[in-house]
């Protein structure tokens, strides 16, 4: 079940987003595990909730960022789902 | 040989995990229990406030990860306070259960306290040999708390533990997760350390379950892929070179024991000479950075021949210091799983026992008076 610009990404159950006071990093914990995450990434999986399209998800942060970033995202994401961190949701 | 090799200085991480054993008292009796054989009783346990301000301590430090632990964690009736601690400072809490006395009620407090992770254990699939493993009536129990569990829509975790007396039912164990629904399953071959190392005997696989058991855990893993995420820890004994050992001494994990001992790791009371400190006595930052037992093995200037020259070193960190210790009496010798040492055939000799017939000494206290023993 890869990941397509078709899937509607949700963050995994277990994980959760959250920003560590003391190192001052956004943080994605999740059981026995913790992944620092930088600003993109914390922009990319804020609109996981499941309801987006990969593709949408895309546009959304083109507009955002005035760029083209349909295969980054779409990269990251897939990166994250082999990881178990994100689910596809087809 | 003199050893010109200099001593790399210890990288001084911050750590990310806290392990807090609230409590030895456990309604089950798992011959393979790691805590250790000496258990402290219930009169000598850290208070609620003791527990808090370890936690913002650790929180402090840089824990991220909170594991609520024991012998069975419910039994304290602080958890929720102390789970509502963990939330606000913004740590993720995990409450290692063993599902008996989770009712729909204590589920609940524990879901508006925030604990973020539920992980039940489940000693087999066939619920008589569950039972002899745990050495109680439970498999109900564990039945109704895996069904409250999901019924709450809280995260949810699987643990089993396994061994000779287990690991033939692998396929069944990982459907019987299935079925209950679980997001994670958490397959760990076990350690021993502990009740489980004096019933090794007893719980060591043979060569031929542990081959079998591959394959059938691959294929799990990749049947259930986005659906159940699944962990296979294979058993170390079974492999030519040692774990990494809680990601190495004093570099990410802090354990704390009922009676307010900071440890390195579960293993770390069966090594002689260490000085143990108590949380109450000095701050986890002080414990932490300068105690003489967080820095007893950081770094690899304890390093004997040939860990202290091995490319191998900053991968396993000459694996585990306790069990090193426990099986030849010298902390400082390559963990003697590593199939470079000679020690190695302490190993192949335990090893060799696997398959013979042994009965389980159950876990339990010590009565008054009793010394339990090592193995």
């Amino acid at each position: 079940m890869a990941l397509t610009a078709g899937s509607h990404p949700r963050l995994w159950r277990l994980a959760r987003l959250d920003f560590d006071r003391v190192r001052q990093r956004r943080v994605l914990l999740y059981p026995e595990g913790a992944m620092f995450i930088n600003d993109t990434g914390a922009a990319i999986l804020e609109l996981c909730d499941g309801t987006r399209t990969v593709a949408e998800i895309a546009r959304t942060l083109g507009e955002r960022y005035q760029a083209e970033v349909g295969a980054d995202v779409l990269e990251y994401l897939a990166g994250m789902a082999q990881r178990d961190l994100v689910t596809a949701n087809d | 040989m003199t050893d010109l090799t200099p001593a790399t200085p210890p990288a001084l991480l911050y750590p990310t995990t806290l392990l807090a054993e609230l409590t030895y008292r456990c309604p089950l009796h798992c011959p393979y229990c790691s805590n250790p054989l000496e258990m402290s009783r219930a009169d000598s346990e850290l208070s609620t406030d003791d527990w808090k301000r370890v936690l913002s301590q650790a929180r402090a430090l840089g824990v991220l990860q909170l594991g609520l632990s024991g012998g069975e964690p419910l039994i304290r009736k602080d958890l929720e306070e102390l789970i509502a601690h963990a939330r606000a400072e913004g740590m993720y809490s995990t409450l290692v259960t063993s599902g008996l006395g989770l009712t729909r009620a204590r589920a609940e407090r524990l879901k508006a306290a925030g604990v973020d992770h539920v992980q039940v254990s489940f000693q087999d699939s066939d619920p008589v040999n569950a039972e002899k493993i745990a050495g109680i009536r439970s498999v109900k129990q564990k039945m109704e708390a895996a069904a409250v569990v999901k019924s709450l829509d809280l995260a949810f975790s699987v643990n089993v533990v396994l061994h000779r007396g287990n690991l033939d039912h692998l396929q069944e164990i990982i459907e019987l997760a299935a079925e209950l629904g679980a997001d994670r399953l958490e397959l760990a071959n076990t350690q021993y350390y502990g009740w489980a190392m004096k019933n090794r005997t007893a719980l060591m696989p043979t060569r031929a379950q542990v081959e079998a058991s591959k394959p059938i855990a691959e294929a799990a893993i990749r049947k259930y892929k986005g659906k159940m995420q699944i962990l296979y820890v294979l058993p170390d004994y079974y492999e030519k070179y040692p774990k990494p050992c809680y990601g190495g001494w004093g570099r990410v994990y802090i354990l704390v024991t009922p009676d307010g001992r900071a440890l390195p790791c579960h293993g770390a009371t069966q090594i002689s000479g260490l000085q143990f400190v108590d949380v109450r006595e000095r701050s986890l930052e002080w414990i932490w950075r300068e105690s003489p037992i967080f820095n007893a093995f950081r770094g690899d200037g304890w390093m004997k021949e040939p860990c202290r020259s091995c490319p191998r070193k900053d991968l396993d960190f000459g694996g585990c210091r306790c069990q090193a210790f426990a099986l030849t009496g010298d902390a400082t010798n390559a963990d003697p799983v590593c199939t470079l040492v000679p020690q190695r055939a302490l190993i192949d000799a335990a090893l060799a026992e696997a398959g013979d017939e042994a009965e389980y000494v159950y876990r339990h206290l010590p009565a008054e008076g009793e010394t339990v023993g090592t193995a």
